[in-house]
């Protein structure tokens, strides 16, 4: 005969997964990029890429000026396609970008910079990815628009042309 | 007018779902004999599901915008071809094309089982009839193809243009008619589990169907990815994505269903893992048409995010999953299982094992995609699960899997002892020499991709060399096993020797390097019918002196308004050389990159070749 507790607890099993299903079918939309979040960046510790320097964030962010939080890999290829647009906007002088550098080995980030020229005006490192986390970031690339250190939209993968409008219309 | 005739024949279709269900519990309590009327009514069905699929063809091919499906998907210039594969290129007709193949399939069913129990035969066509009828309360209720819109606009939305596309026109339909069979394999399962059904000769009647949806839906998952190779134009193919994802886990599941049924067919055992593998490739593959399109995860394939849609999908998934615990738990019983009178050395417990491998690579990918939503909704943390957390987890244990894979087939059912023990060794000799040779050239991993490396190359010999020795004898099985090396060996090769240059580059300049020299010509600009081109005429000469000319594009669409970038790409049998150019804004340089990817042709081929067994084996079938 087959193990009653084992079928309960399958089925108790199978019900949690529906409820977080469920749950999570609430929090769709936080998909689309929402210019009413606001969200105050989180506060963190990092390590200046290529060097032993740490910096804290809330030495970085100034009130009045645009920040671009750009977090990217040499390993992630939609972050190529995405990073002539980035090099664009550095030229921008209200806008500066900061680069998080995700899970990455330092000798390849150098090359990427190197091969495709360097958009930032700093980068950490984020080895483990527990930055980008804080951030609530989905995954590579993805980049934060920052303002009075709140956060005034997210864009979730590379960059487009319309997203680069959206951007210099907020800066303007 | 075709939309009306099209929405009140979906109608009738769920009325003859209804009345097949009465006339199937009557049939199935009162009389010995099967109903010949319910053939009749299936049949009915799917005509009624057919002229309402054609209605809406016939909608997009004559541009009629007052139905909203077609408003939101379609335009008077895109070309005749697109108009038709937009038919099921979003989330209503492709539900419709979805239901068109269950009622197909089932009454195909019906007719291709008359040598089974009538019970077994209603049993099945009930499970059947009650997903059916879920399909069409979701169509009907939430995602209607025929809703009228007025005023009649002029003009439509247009369909986004990396879905026009050839491969993708018929991914759809070939993926479905995977999934979809998996679904007719989830009811017999079912019912043969109620019945008591699963024996010998149950697993050689599902046999057909198991295959025949394993064989769709690889080459429904092929199709994708090629598509995604060069139309995304990142220049890979298998990214891990999660609607990538939730197609492989599936094919993982019935590839073990598969073995299990081959088991099956000589021994009267596992056939609660037939039961559980078939409910699981079913949910699957319902779980990943829920994760897809309730927009909990974003993707192509998010036609719409409207959560009351992804709410029907999860109640009607988790519908299906209960009544199928409880067909288990409290209807099947296994009275004959006897899993440890396996001899170890024999074929039945090698595949065991690989589908324990199976299984273990089936959670990996389950857990990489699901595990994000867990935590976001636990914790509203956010992670992400990228190449490196996949890699990581299945490639060592391919290592085993490939060797598993290369001496189960040699062993005999039952018991056996291995023979020919010094070819074998002599394969291994030959494979690990061969894998020295060819690592030690490459700055990589050594120890691991060595024997990575040896596990394909000795899974590749064996099976070539047992084309040679067995002829025609398991021909179907050496074809796919010998077609997975070769997958293997490709793609490993492939990532071992690619290489990559990215460069900023105006009309008339010349990039230089050790290798390579890249010369962009010149710039054309073209008008089609439904987009603007802009070609670039590059020429490159590598160090051999060899010259080739590539033409990447960049397309505007006019409807809707998209850049898209078409990569060009030239195959030849070692290599394919790839090149995209993009666009910078406000600039005059173009972002080019041209990339060298060896064997890319042989891991389309070498999938080909795996479904290609799986169909001799279905032929073969036929004929007895």
């Amino acid at each position: 005969m087959k193990n009653k507790i084992f079928s309960i607890s399958l089925i108790f099993f199978f019900l949690i997964i529906f409820l977080v299903f469920y749950k999570g079918l609430q929090n769709s939309n936080i998909y689309t990029p929402d210019l009413e979040i606001k969200k105050n960046i989180p506060t963190f510790k990092a390590q200046i890429f290529d060097t032993s320097n740490e910096i804290s964030s809330e030495k970085i962010f100034n009130n009045d000026q645009y920040y671009l939080l750009n977090i990217w890999s040499s390993w992630c290829v939609p972050c190529r396609d995405e990073h002539p647009f980035l090099v664009y906007l550095s030229n921008k002088k209200n806008l500066k970008i900061i680069g998080l550098n995700y899970k990455d080995n330092n000798k390849s980030a150098k090359t990427f910079l190197k091969k495709l020229s360097n958009p930032y005006e700093l980068i950490f490192s984020d080895r483990d990815g527990i930055i980008a986390i804080e951030w609530g970031a989905y995954g590579v690339p993805e980049s934060f628009l920052i303002y009075k250190k709140k956060i005034i939209k997210k864009i979730i993968g590379p960059l487009n042309k319309e997203i680069l409008f959206e951007i210099e219309e907020i800066i303007k | 007018m075709a939309s009306l005739i099209g929405f009140n024949s979906l109608l009738f279709g769920f009325c003859f779902a209804i009345l097949t269900i009465i006339f199937g519990i009557k049939n199935f309590r009162n009389s010995n004999i099967f109903d010949h009327k319910i053939i009749f009514f299936t049949l009915l069905q799917f005509i009624f599901v057919v002229v309402s699929f054609i209605g809406l063809i016939v909608a997009f091919i004559n541009s009629d915008f007052s139905n909203e499906t077609v408003f939101n998907h379609s335009h008077t210039t895109k070309p005749l071809f697109y108009k038709i594969s937009g038919t099921w290129g979003n989330h209503e007709g492709s539900l419709l094309l979805w239901l068109l193949v269950l009622t197909l399939f089932i009454f195909l069913f019906l007719i291709k089982s008359k040598k089974q129990s009538k019970k077994y035969r209603i049993l099945t066509l009930l499970f059947q009839q009650i997903i059916i009828i879920g399909f069409f309360i979701f169509l009907i209720k939430t995602s209607n193809p025929f809703n009228q819109i007025f005023p009649i606009p002029m003009e439509g939305m247009g369909l986004n243009p990396i879905l026009q596309d050839p491969a993708l026109a018929i991914h759809p339909p070939i993926l479905y008619l995977g999934y979809v069979g998996s679904s007719i394999i989830f009811s017999a399962a079912l019912s043969a589990g109620a019945l008591n059904y699963i024996s010998k000769e149950w697993a050689k009647h599902i046999k057909k169907w198991v295959l025949a949806s394993w064989v769709f839906l690889t080459i429904g998952i092929l199709l994708g990815s090629i598509w995604a190779y060069y139309e995304l134009g990142w220049g890979g193919f298998w990214f891990w994505d999660p609607v990538e994802n939730v197609s492989l886990m599936p094919w993982l599941a019935l590839t073990t269903l598969f073995h299990c049924i081959l088991v099956l067919e000589k021994k009267p055992v596992l056939s609660s893992w037939v039961l559980v593998l078939s409910i699981s490739t079913f949910s699957l593959s319902m779980c990943g048409t829920f994760l897809v399109r309730s927009g909990i995860l974003n993707s192509v394939h998010t036609f719409a995010n409207d959560p009351e849609r992804g709410l029907f999908i999860l109640i009607f998934l988790f519908c299906l999953v209960f009544l199928s615990l409880f067909v288990f738990f409290f209807l099947h019983r296994d009275d004959n299982e006897n899993t440890k009178s396996f001899f170890w050395l024999s074929k039945e417990t090698s595949i065991l094992v690989n589908n324990w491998f199976m299984m273990y690579f089936l959670t990996v990918v389950l857990i990489g995609t699901v595990y994000p939503i867990f935590l976001e909704v636990i914790s509203s943390k956010k992670i992400s699960v990228g190449p490196p957390f996949y890699h990581k987890l299945i490639v060592p244990f391919l290592i085993p899997f490939l060797f598993a894979m290369a001496i189960g087939p040699k062993l005999k059912w039952v018991k056996s002892e291995l023979q020919n023990k010094i070819n074998l060794i002599l394969f291994l000799v030959v494979s690990i020499l061969l894998s020295l040779l060819i690592i030690r050239l490459l700055d990589v991993n050594f120890l691991l991709n060595t024997v990575l490396l040896t596990s394909a190359f000795y899974l590749f010999f064996i099976t070539l060399r047992d084309f040679f020795i067995k002829g025609f004898k398991n021909l179907s099985q050496n074809i796919s096993h010998f077609g997975f090396s070769l997958l293997i060996l490709s793609i490993l090769l492939n990532n071992f020797f690619s290489s990559e240059k990215i460069r900023n580059l105006i009309e008339i300049e010349t990039f230089y390097n050790t290798k390579t020299k890249i010369n962009f010509e010149s710039i054309k600009r073209k008008d089609k019918k439904n987009f603007k081109a802009i070609i670039g005429k590059f020429n490159i000469e590598n160090s051999n002196g060899d010259i080739e000319i590539l033409n990447p594009e960049l397309r505007i669409y006019n409807q809707p308004n998209i850049v898209t970038s078409e990569a060009d790409i030239k195959t030849n049998i070692l290599k394919d050389t790839f090149m995209t150019m993009n666009l910078v804004q406000n600039q005059e340089y173009f972002n080019v990159r041209y990339q060298t990817k060896p064997f890319m042709l042989w891991i389309w081929l070498s999938v080909l070749l795996i479904s290609f067994g799986g169909m001799v084996s279905l032929f073969k079938k036929n004929e007895k």
